[in-house]
């Protein structure tokens, strides 16, 4: 029987109140905040976050297959899960699938993952669901939207959750949509939508799951149920006869904001964080259809303490200070273009280097052991040549030192560069993320700072997504 | 290692008016330097046996010379690199005459940089670590990281980095070829804009269009030239053997380019007290905080002094050691090309004793110094007259 062996989420730092969006807009609030992902942040690299989260304790080296989910990925032609699978280290003889163009991309990747387990081509795949999808502004949706990742391994063995049971209906219908060139979602009518797309999709799959396991609404400790707002999502859960105080999962509507294909997944996590042992959660997604899972959490829950998670990522937040700075931050605006010098990106310089630069390698000399990255052929110390093995490099460090570039040509100014000294001892000189300027009259009080890194995008120079790694303080801590 | 340098003398130097020349082509630049330079080497193009051509940042550069004075049929090289491409240039070209090779060669380095509506300087392809992300950052960026680790090394403030541009900017005004000839107060600096924390506006050179010349001979023959010629005693070259912000171990203390460079211009012109022997220095002030550290790599003043040396005047015109009497990159401008031989160019004026109101007393021997890349080299030239 298939089940989850561990679970990972991502939800960006930086928070939005809607209030400030009503304010812009002259318009009302409809309250709480949304997860805003940062300039140098999209789907892949917050997916990468939550499946970093998830794989913590797990060898990468046994993950057999990486689902990517999402309907907002950087490329329209190009895997994003053959990227992913090259930063995280994993074989190569796996299987990657990309899974897009629904709401419910993100649980028809579970449920391929599901059956691939069941019918045993793999033992284990991880599957990453992840959004950033933006509303037009002054639409309800600029409000309502949020970004987020989760990521769930799926397999047979040392499970914290077994799925027990599921069944899918598929429903032709048009709720959200984006055409070719669309950037913002695209909805008809809300009612419409919510009786003849919604209702009608998710008591298909639950009324036709629990009839045919054999359950009744209270033999479930929780129900996580995809909505797209909160009354949505209760009285969903009254008509399927569930109580809506003490059965219904978060809908992280205040905290995130509907995080599209990631949004059903990341609620899940946010449940299996609070269940123990011999709980029984039915959870239920939405998309031109519907998928109804069964699910029954098993003792070694337990494994999952200390896992970053849904709480951890929710609770550790900077509130963006003004809309503009989230227009900033989604590039939503036209600048004025920088001043600078033009300099080309490379697509065979990066994938020549990509065990450097994409998995973050470096070479350790064999005669003096020093680690260099990138991965040289020559020691900097002995001189050895081709004498090294490549070593995956610490994942934190220490700032050595550092400078703030207020003429960057980034969105968000400044830009803070550092050298930094890796746990391993490795120098490497990198990008700092979620950071603040210091005041300039204060004296240097970045040097010494504990980072962790963090792949980011860079930007979408000789038009293909540049990405690497930045450092970043680590979350809750110093910013 | 003595050097064979000083068989070279200069015996002719020209300098344009450095700025943003909107009036003038690349060519103009060119053509103002190379003609003041034979005009005091009271030489005419036609005597020109070879020429270097230093610029950094434009490909086929020797053709562009040869474009802009018409001269043709002999050897002309161009030469680069980084910041110190007008001082290896010069230095090549040294070697072709100390050779014996020829008796009359033309260095000219120029850069046209403000026919472009982008600030700074120009990027090479895929960046100045040759890869899109090893990134390109600005040269501000690699400075300040050696400001800001000297600032937490020494526990001082932007202060002493500011006291340099107030310097810079005044020998600038008493300079009428120099780009910026307006004092500034040290108020000023300090609350200008941000670069690259922690450096600001003014403490960054000017870039600006330029170009400086010079013609050497054989010192032997020098004197058929004039009797003022000016000797080469020394000139050290240094690479360093990987980018400051990933070599392992580097301390961000010190440029180890320059004292290595200094140290071998020093030993090829039997000098063991550079703060004694050295009477006037142009030196690399890039930005603020490079000046300060060259001081100590340059051995003019003990290492974690430099904020000291420009705190107690000692480089001022007035000063025990003058720094940069003609206001530097900072003020004189910084077009990459030319700026090792607009220092050649002031340096020579100097112990001539022709620079009326910037003028060192009883200047003999000066030196010049640049610091090339983020940095990665650096090249001192020691001249006497």
């Amino acid at each position: 029987m298939a089940g989850i062996i561990a679970y990972g989420a991502y939800v960006p730092k930086y928070r939005l109140s809607r209030d400030l969006i009503a304010h812009a807009w002259n318009s009302s609030s409809i309250g709480g905040e949304k997860a805003v992902a940062g300039y140098d942040e999209d789907t892949v690299t917050m997916a990468i976050e939550a499946a970093t989260d998830c794989l913590a304790t797990n060898p990468s080296s046994l993950v057999d297959g990486l689902f990517f989910a999402s309907t907002t990925a950087p490329y329209k032609e190009k895997l994003c899960s053959t990227l992913m699978a090259t930063v995280l280290d994993l074989r190569r003889d796996i299987i990657t699938s990309d899974f897009s163009n629904s709401l419910r991309a993100g649980t028809n990747a579970f449920k391929a993952a599901i059956d691939a387990i069941d019918s045993k081509t793999a033992k284990q795949i991880l599957v990453a669901a992840t959004e950033a999808r933006l509303g037009a502004a002054q639409s309800e949706f600029e409000q309502n939207s949020g970004d987020a990742a989760a990521a769930l391994l799926f397999g047979h063995a040392n499970t914290i959750a077994n799925i027990v049971g599921s069944f899918s209906v598929s429903d032709e219908f048009t709720d959200n949509w984006r055409m070719e060139r669309d950037t913002f979602v695209k909805s008809w009518d809300s009612r419409f939508a919510n009786v003849y797309g919604y209702t009608s999709s998710i008591s298909g799959a639950v009324s036709v799951v629990l009839e045919k396991y054999n359950f009744t609404p209270k033999d479930f400790a929780k129900l996580v149920l995809y909505a797209n707002n909160p009354r949505e999502q209760a009285d969903m859960a009254k008509k399927l006869g569930f109580d809506t105080k003490t059965q219904l999962s978060d809908p992280l509507f205040t905290t995130v904001g509907n995080a599209g294909a990631a949004l059903a997944p990341l609620m899940l996590i946010a449940a299996l964080e609070q269940s123990k042992a011999g709980d029984r959660i039915l959870w239920v997604s939405y998309g031109e259809g519907a998928h109804a899972f069964i699910l029954e959490v098993t003792p070694d829950i337990a494994k999952m303490k200390g896992r970053r998670g849904v709480k951890y990522y929710i609770d550790s937040k900077t509130m963006l200070p003004t809309y503009q700075k989230y227009v900033q931050f989604r590039e939503l605006m036209t600048t004025e273009e920088a001043k600078v010098f033009p300099s080309p990106s490379s697509i065979p310089l990066f994938w020549r280097d990509k065990k450097s630069f994409l998995a973050f390698y470096g070479s350790k000399c064999k005669r003096c052991s020093l680690i260099m990255h990138p991965v040289q052929r020559i020691c900097y110390r002995c001189h050895s040549k081709d004498e090294y093995e490549e070593v995956k490099l610490a994942r934190s460090g220490k700032v050595f030192t550092y400078a703030e570039d207020y003429l960057a040509d980034v969105p968000v100014l400044p830009q803070i560069s550092a050298t930094i000294d890796l746990d391993d001892g490795t120098r490497v000189f990198l990008r700092l993320s979620e950071c603040e300027a210091q005041n300039p009259s204060d004296p240097p009080r970045k040097i010494g700072m504990p980072v962790e890194m963090t792949f980011r995008k860079l930007s979408d120079t000789s038009g293909f997504r540049n990405y690497y790694w930045k450092a970043k303080p680590p979350r809750g801590g110093i910013a | 290692m003595k050097g064979v340098l000083d068989r070279v003398a200069i015996v002719g130097a020209g300098c344009c008016k450095f700025g943003e020349n909107f009036l003038q082509s690349r060519y103009d630049l060119i053509i103002d330097a190379v003609y003041e330079a034979l005009e005091d080497a009271r030489i005419e193009l036609k005597d020109i046996q070879a020429v270097w051509v230093s610029t950094q940042h434009e490909m086929g550069g020797a053709s562009i010379v040869s474009d802009a004075l018409k001269l043709g049929n002999i050897p002309i090289s161009r030469c680069e690199n980084f910041c110190s491409s007008g001082t290896d240039t010069f230095r090549n070209a040294c070697f072709a005459v100390a050779a014996g090779m020829y008796d009359r060669v033309l260095v000219v380095g120029y850069e046209k940089v403000k026919d472009m509506a982008v600030r700074g300087l120009p990027t090479p392809p895929f960046g100045w670590g040759g890869h899109p992300i090893l990134f390109a950052d600005a040269p501000p960026v690699s400075f300040a990281f050696a400001a800001t680790k000297y600032m937490e090394k020494y526990g001082v403030d932007r202060t002493p980095l500011a006291k340099v541009s107030v310097k810079n900017h005044h020998n600038g005004s008493l300079t009428p070829k120099a780009f910026l000839q307006r004092e500034v107060t040290l108020e000023q600096v300090l609350s200008a804009p941000l670069v690259a924390w922690p450096l600001g506006l003014f403490d960054c050179c000017g870039v600006a269009d330029g170009a400086a010349a010079v013609i050497i001979t054989r010192r032997e023959i020098a004197k058929s030239f004039r009797d003022n010629f000016i000797t080469v005693r020394g000139i050290g070259l240094s690479m360093s053997v990987a980018r400051p912000m990933e070599r392992p171990d580097y301390e961000y203390i010190g440029f180890t380019e320059t004292e290595i460079a200094a140290m071998q211009a020093y030993e090829q012109a039997g000098i063991t007290n550079p703060r004694k022997e050295i009477d006037c220095a142009e030196v690399h002030d890039c930005f603020s905080i490079t000046e300060i550290i060259n001081y100590e790599d340059l051995h003019f003043c003990e290492r974690g002094q430099g904020w000291r040396f420009i705190n107690d005047g000692i480089s001022t015109l007035e000063g025990e050691l003058p720094v940069n009497m003609d206001g530097g990159l900072k003020c004189f401008g910084h077009p990459v090309g030319a700026t090792g031989l607009r220092m050649i160019y002031e340096i020579y004026k100097q112990l001539q004793g022709k620079c009326e109101r910037r003028q060192v007393k009883n200047a003999q021997t000066g030196l010049a110094h640049t610091l090339g890349g983020v940095p990665r080299n650096s090249c001192v030239v020691i001249l006497s007259n």
